[in-house]
């Protein structure tokens, strides 16, 4: 399974490059901030 | 109490995940859970402060109350810790009601009660995984943070957990000046005992301020991390502690995305409600779960978490180029070095933090000081470079209100104070116990 | 995963709706994923009760000209094993 990491470009990091219709995201259950 | 605030229109599909995050769920993904401030160590950067007891923690049935809330909330995790959350009686009974009740649990431990009998029990249960702690990949490095002997400890767990069939259990690390040279090192210790690697960031909170001017990454360590992780770290986790390191090109894997509050919070061992384990004093304590309403009350309608849950100004941060996944960092590093919360990360790869941090100093700025201290008590601070004496600070007990009787007093009651609500600074009044041993 | 065949949830996945869609957490993987779209989560929702994936999309008002999208997003989520295929009857 591929992971689909969000790229921030320098020239447009207001826009991030995502996958158009993506409808379905995954996260490690560690990937969450504020957690031992 | 409810604030009358508006919640924030919900974007519609097709925005980031981050974006809908930011708005706070109806419960948490998941969450940190301190059990205990007890702990047979006394890290020299410990996030809670532990050591001792706090006579008024949350007895068995009020634990088992709170669990009973996340599975009614479908919270999917708890991250047990402390202190050293096995030093409970009931630590394992608590681990066997949460895993019955569909609530998944990790714990987090220096590995001193893991035996192989523990380690089978633990390997037979699908709904637990462990999590050991370790903050070098040699004894000295890692003894110099943790104490003597716990490198020992944690490497007897780990066999244990092997020999046991354990799959996967986690290593976990805090990055310091002293342990990034041995990042490789930690990976194939992780690798030899059949663990997944996690490596995440050492903040400024609880005993961790005391240290961080030695202990945080020098500025070109912190680009040696990020470029061991990019290069390396595929199968790293990394609880997300990194997002700061964004500016540096690429995000690391992970929602990238201060979750206090929002999607993570801390119940910790007297049944306070904080944004974050890392961020452990009043000004981010949301409530208590003794409260009517409980955890749940506390996690939707308490005022700091609403707010919270408000689109964030990013102040000076928010022209910044790299600042959508940045985000300006950690709020507990920002909080605890005294800087501004809508200001650069400490740690700010731009340098803007240390930039920061030098205004702050030269204006006469201080560092708030956590809310609570269950430091084991020994002054000055016990020697790490062995097996030395415990130096101990003997004192007169505050909470009596006379000396012990002597042989000529009449009443049989003297220094006697009938059981009363603890004091403020939880100390045991006489005649009262404890409810555990 | 073949569309015309017969899916349902995995037996150890948590459905937790969300104002924006939905979480799917599994507790043997550990795997989160997120459900960015209602109507995807009626289909996931629905599966079990459909005699195949194309029906289930059906049901849940999936339009034919955007079949395909949703089907990718199944196609994900059973990578992940959070769908699995129903056993023949």
């Amino acid at each position: 399974m591929d992971s689909k990491q969000i790229v921030a470009e320098p020239e447009s990091a207001a826009q991030d490059v995502i996958e158009v219709g993506t409808l379905v995201e995954e996260v490690s259950i560690d990937g969450m901030c504020g957690v031992y | 109490m409810t604030i009358a605030l508006d919640a924030p229109t919900r974007p519609t599909t097709g925005t980031r995940l981050v974006d809908l995050f930011e708005f706070g769920l109806d419960s948490p993904i998941c969450l940190t859970w301190e059990l205990t401030y007890a702990c047979n160590l006394s890290c020299v950067h410990c996030l809670s402060s532990s050591g001792r007891r706090d006579p008024r923690e949350l007895t068995t049935e009020e634990c088992k109350a709170v669990i009973d809330e996340l599975e009614r909330m479908q919270v999917f995790y708890v991250n047990i810790g402390g202190g050293e959350p096995t030093v409970r009686p009931d630590f394992w009974e608590l681990v066997e009601y949460a895993t019955s009740h569909h609530v998944g649990v990790k714990f987090s431990t220096n590995g001193v009660k893991i035996t192989p009998d523990v380690a089978a029990m633990l390997a037979a249960n699908d709904y637990v995984d462990v999590q050991i702690s370790l903050d070098g990949a040699t004894a000295d490095v890692n003894d110099a943070i943790r104490g003597p002997r716990s490198y020992e400890t944690a490497m007897r767990a780990m066999q244990n957990l092997a020999d046991a069939g354990m799959k996967n259990f986690k290593l976990s690390v805090v990055c310091t000046r002293t342990n990034i040279p041995q990042l490789d090192e930690f990976k194939a210790i992780a690798d030899r005992y059949g663990a997944q690697l996690r490596l995440t960031r050492l903040r400024p909170s609880g005993r961790g301020a005391d240290v961080w001017d030695e202990l945080h990454p020098t500025a070109a360590q912190q680009r040696e991390l990020y470029d061991w992780l990019v290069a390396n770290g595929e199968n790293v986790l990394t609880g997300d502690s990194f997002f700061h390191l964004s500016a540096y090109g690429q995000a690391l894997p992970g929602l990238n995305l201060c979750g206090a509050g929002r999607v993570v919070c801390l119940i910790d061992p007297v049944g306070d409600v904080y944004a974050c384990p890392f961020a452990i004093h009043d000004e981010f304590l949301a409530g208590n779960i003794r409260q009517p309403g409980g955890f749940e009350r506390v996690w939707r309608e308490s005022e700091l978490f609403t707010r919270l849950r408000q689109p964030q100004s990013g102040g000076a941060c928010s022209s910044c180029q790299f600042f959508d996944t940045c985000k300006g960092g950690c709020m507990a590093a920002k909080f605890f070095t005294g800087l501004p919360l809508d200001g650069p990360d400490p740690e700010c790869v731009r340098g803007f933090g240390e930039e920061a941090l030098a205004k702050h100093k030269d204006a006469g700025g201080g560092i708030p000081k956590p809310s609570g201290d269950h430091s084991h008590r020994t002054s000055p601070p016990r020697p790490r470079s062995g097996t030395g004496p415990v130096r101990v600070t003997i004192q007169r007990r505050n909470d009596l209100s006379r000396p012990p009787v002597s042989a000529c007093e009449e009443n049989p009651l003297a220094g006697f104070v009938p059981q009363q609500t603890t004091g403020a600074d939880g100390r045991q009044q006489e005649g009262s116990r404890s409810s555990h041993a | 995963m073949n569309p015309d065949s017969a899916w349902r949830l995995h037996p150890q996945v948590s459905v937790r709706p969300e104002p924006f869609g939905a979480l799917l957490y599994h507790f043997g993987t550990r795997k989160l994923s997120f459900l960015k779209d209602r109507t995807l989560l009626a289909i996931v929702e629905g599966l079990a009760d459909a005699p195949s994936v194309r029906s289930a999309c059906e049901a849940a008002g999936v339009a034919p000209d955007q079949q395909g999208r949703y089907l990718r997003a199944l196609d994900t989520l059973a990578e992940s094993h959070m769908i699995q295929e129903r056993a023949a009857a």
